[in-house]
């Protein structure tokens, strides 16, 4: 692949059902495959944010934006790169009990890893760490050792340095109509 | 006929309660609908039932596919400029649409088709005739909405019609559960003005259009392409003026045939991939080229990498999608090209390109000689399909709507079709489907019953829909319906010919007794295959006053050109 950079495709759109698989098949129909995928509330009342990371060719993104935004539900979509946003993933790790107080390795993993334990009980605990894709790879091959139950990883979340005035665009067409 | 109970309310938005299938109809009414193509079944029968009571306001046509019943609808939207209605029950009945919904995406055809569903309790249960309509369409409708509520009813279908014919104009499907059929609420009807999320025409930039009236003004061989943009914004007139005032040679593509008279000085022909010679050529030869609510879709263009690379590129558009989709435009001037050719007509300078067209004049005698001569004076035996359109322009003195299916007679059809009107040229452009034409047909002639109809089909595309001869028969709609026959598949047979050395591999066909078939139907019917035949039997197609059907027999191996191989550059554009 030629080009390829990651971008953080952001779209502002109304929480209509469907709409998830029409955003989908945009990509589907392109043979875009999507990194990684998360869905809110957004700052606006009624309005839901889409942040979706691709690894493509900027003007492939380009196009896509041009597609999301044609949708009728959709407000306003906007791409960026990683310096544009400050992003995050979630992790959480599910380790059995007994290593914890038998391996005690695995406390100097936590501390250093600055995750938290969010449950902990005779079975299982459950650590939990936000952060960068690498801090969270880091301590999945760091515990892996102790033999992990269960590991899940969030899609990216991001916020724009920049403003992104999606209020100012309804406000626009209040005033319109 | 039955006279309705339930008159319609004289203020529609006023509140009474009715049924949600009532409300479904006093909706299309509302919308100014009283004409609509579909087919019931069990998951839409309440909203039937409705339709027998008010059936002197709406006027149902039950076409013999559901398919026809959305390629009708596209018909009747694309003569009358309104938005076509279909309707059909669940499952077989709803995914029978989706071709015509794909076709009139592809082609920005403005309608609604509104489909039943099972039970709402029962949706996800794999009920008898559920099928995920909404899944299914999602990718080729412009906006579609499940509504499971009556009293969802008005308001969404307010949206559907607001859709379907603003902006971009495109196909909106509406698909209602059975439960919200039977339902009852208080109906009051608004109709859609806007939508917050959904901005269907851009604003005009004013430095847009002063660039692009300098580039114009500067430009010392200019060409424009235009497309059904011109057609679908209803902007004739300010093409018209446009292409006058700047004296600039234009060409259409498929969909933006009719839109300015095949006659007209400036009118150059058709680009693209079997379109005029000069046109494809010149295209990589112009300084500007000024694209007019055209896509460059890939049988236009041919090959991106060597298309009007020499040339600056002015792209009217009123979708910010197809800015720089295919094509990258030097200057984009969004909006709607009725204003937007409006407000830079003042800033043009008048301007003649005399030896500039002559260039077009040139191509076009080499066309003529090489192509054209054969096509329309034959010294062979058997017919040609271009003398078959040349006796209907005769006889229809050049004014007909002209109704095609896809392949060879579609492209022999747009070549030699002569056109005086806007909104005369209906085809499948975009999604190529065969099928098309027959059911279309019935619709245009029912979106302009004033105007002759001729439906021009190749015997393959014709039996894709040839049921559709009832439809016809059952509502006397009286389109002539042209079978230019070959015996063959006979685009995929001459690309056979021309690259894959002549493995005809399953294009040849055993036809049926055609007029047999169409006098099954109770139609008039005739074959010709002589020359001498030819031209008496058009005028007795054309002269008669009911739906008619013409099979005209036509050599079997002919090839259309110019042709420009896929993938080939559009100067490489070939003539033989």
């Amino acid at each position: 692949m030629k080009n390829n950079n990651t971008y953080t495709i952001s779209i502002y759109s109304e929480n209509n059902v469907g709409l998830l698989n029409r955003i989908s098949a945009i990509f589907l129909k392109r043979h875009i495959n999507i990194e990684s995928f998360s869905t809110s509330l957004s700052e606006i009342k009624n309005v839901f944010r889409f942040v979706i990371v691709v690894e493509l060719e900027e003007e492939k993104v380009k196009k896509l934006i041009q597609q999301i935004e044609k949708q009728v539900d959709v407000i306003k979509a906007y791409y960026h790169t990683d310096e544009e946003t400050i992003f995050q993933e979630s992790a959480l790790f599910k380790v059995k009990s007994s290593s914890l107080f038998e391996e005690r390795h695995i406390q100097n993993v936590i501390k250093d890893s600055h995750a938290n334990i969010v449950v902990v009980t005779p079975e299982f605990f459950v650590i939990e760490k936000t952060g960068f894709r690498e801090e969270t790879e880091k301590l999945r091959k760091d515990l892996a050792p102790f033999g992990l139950l269960q590991f899940v990883r969030s899609g990216r979340i991001s916020v724009t340095k920049s403003k992104m005035g999606i209020s100012d665009i309804l406000n626009t067409f209040k005033k319109d109509n | 006929m039955k006279t309705t109970e339930n008159k319609i309310s004289e203020n529609p938005t006023k509140g009474i309660k009715i049924s949600g299938a009532e409300a479904v109809i006093r909706c299309l009414l509302a919308e100014g609908v009283d004409l609509i193509y579909g087919y019931p079944g069990g998951a839409i029968m309440p909203i039937y039932d409705e339709l027998y009571k008010f059936q002197e306001e709406l006027q149902h046509v039950l076409t013999r596919h559901e398919q026809g019943a959305t390629h009708a609808a596209q018909g009747f939207a694309r003569t009358s400029g309104k938005v076509g209605v279909a309707m059909a029950t669940s499952g077989p009945g709803a995914t029978n649409l989706v071709t015509g919904i794909a076709d009139a995406q592809i082609d920005s055809t403005p309608m609604v088709c509104i489909t039943g569903q099972v039970g709402s309790h029962l949706l996800g249960s794999d009920a008898f005739q559920e099928t995920d309509i909404i899944g299914i369409s999602t990718p080729v409708t412009k906006w579609n909405c499940q509504i499971t509520k009556a009293s969802e009813i008005p308001s969404v279908m307010a949206k559907a019609f607001y859709i379907a014919r603003s902006g971009r104009p495109g196909p909106v499907l509406i698909d209602i559960t059975k439960d919200a059929q039977f339902d009852t609420f208080d109906f009051s009807y608004e109709k859609c003005t806007g939508i917050r999320s959904y901005k269907p025409v851009p604003e005009i930039d004013p430095a847009a259009i002063a660039e692009a009236a300098e580039a114009i003004n500067n430009a010392k061989k200019p060409f424009i392409i235009w497309g059904q943009g011109v057609i679908l914004g209803n902007a004739e007139q300010e093409f018209k003026d446009f292409v006058e005032k700047s004296g600039i040679p234009a060409a259409w593509t498929i969909l933006g045939l009719s839109a300015l008279p095949t006659a007209h000085p400036l009118n150059v022909g058709m680009v693209g991939m079997h379109g005029n010679y000069g046109p494809n050529m010149l295209t990589n030869e112009c300084d500007l080229l000024i694209a007019i609510g055209m896509r460059f879709d890939d049988r236009v263009t041919g090959d991106l990498s060597t298309y009007a690379k020499q040339a600056k590129v002015i792209h009217f558009e009123i979708d910010p999608s197809e800015i720089n989709k295919n094509v990258k435009a030097d200057i984009p001037v969004m909006g709607s090209c009725k204003d937007s050719l409006a407000t830079i007509l003042s800033l043009i300078r008048k301007n003649t390109h005399e030896k500039w067209i002559s260039r077009f004049d040139d191509f076009m005698k080499i066309e003529v000689e090489k192509v054209i001569d054969k096509d329309l004076n034959p010294t062979k035996e058997g017919l040609t399909m271009g003398e078959a359109i040349m006796a209907i322009n005769k006889h229809t003195k050049g004014d007909a709507v002209i109704v095609t299916d896809v392949g060879q007679h579609q492209m022999v059809a747009c070549r030699y079709a002569e056109f005086v009107r806007s909104k005369s040229n209906v085809t499948s452009g975009g999604l190529g489907t065969m099928g098309f034409a027959l059911p279309a047909a019935l619709g245009a002639k029912m979106g302009a019953p004033e105007r002759e109809v001729v439906a021009v089909i190749g015997d393959g595309g014709y039996q894709m829909t040839i049921q559709e001869l009832g439809t016809i028969f059952q509502t006397q709609t009286a389109v002539k319906i042209v079978v230019l026959n070959n015996d063959f598949l006979g685009m995929v047979r001459q690309w056979q010919q021309l690259f894959f050395e002549k493995r005809y591999a399953s294009t040849e066909m055993v036809n049926p007794n055609f007029v047999a078939i169409a006098k099954g139907y109770n139609l008039e019917a005739k074959k010709v295959d002589k020359r001498e035949d030819l031209d008496a039997a058009v005028a007795e197609m054309i002269a008669s006053e009911k739906p008619y059907f013409l099979e005209i027999c036509v050599e079997k191996e002919a090839n259309v050109f110019p042709m420009i191989p896929t993938g080939a550059s559009v100067s490489e554009i070939r003539l033989n």
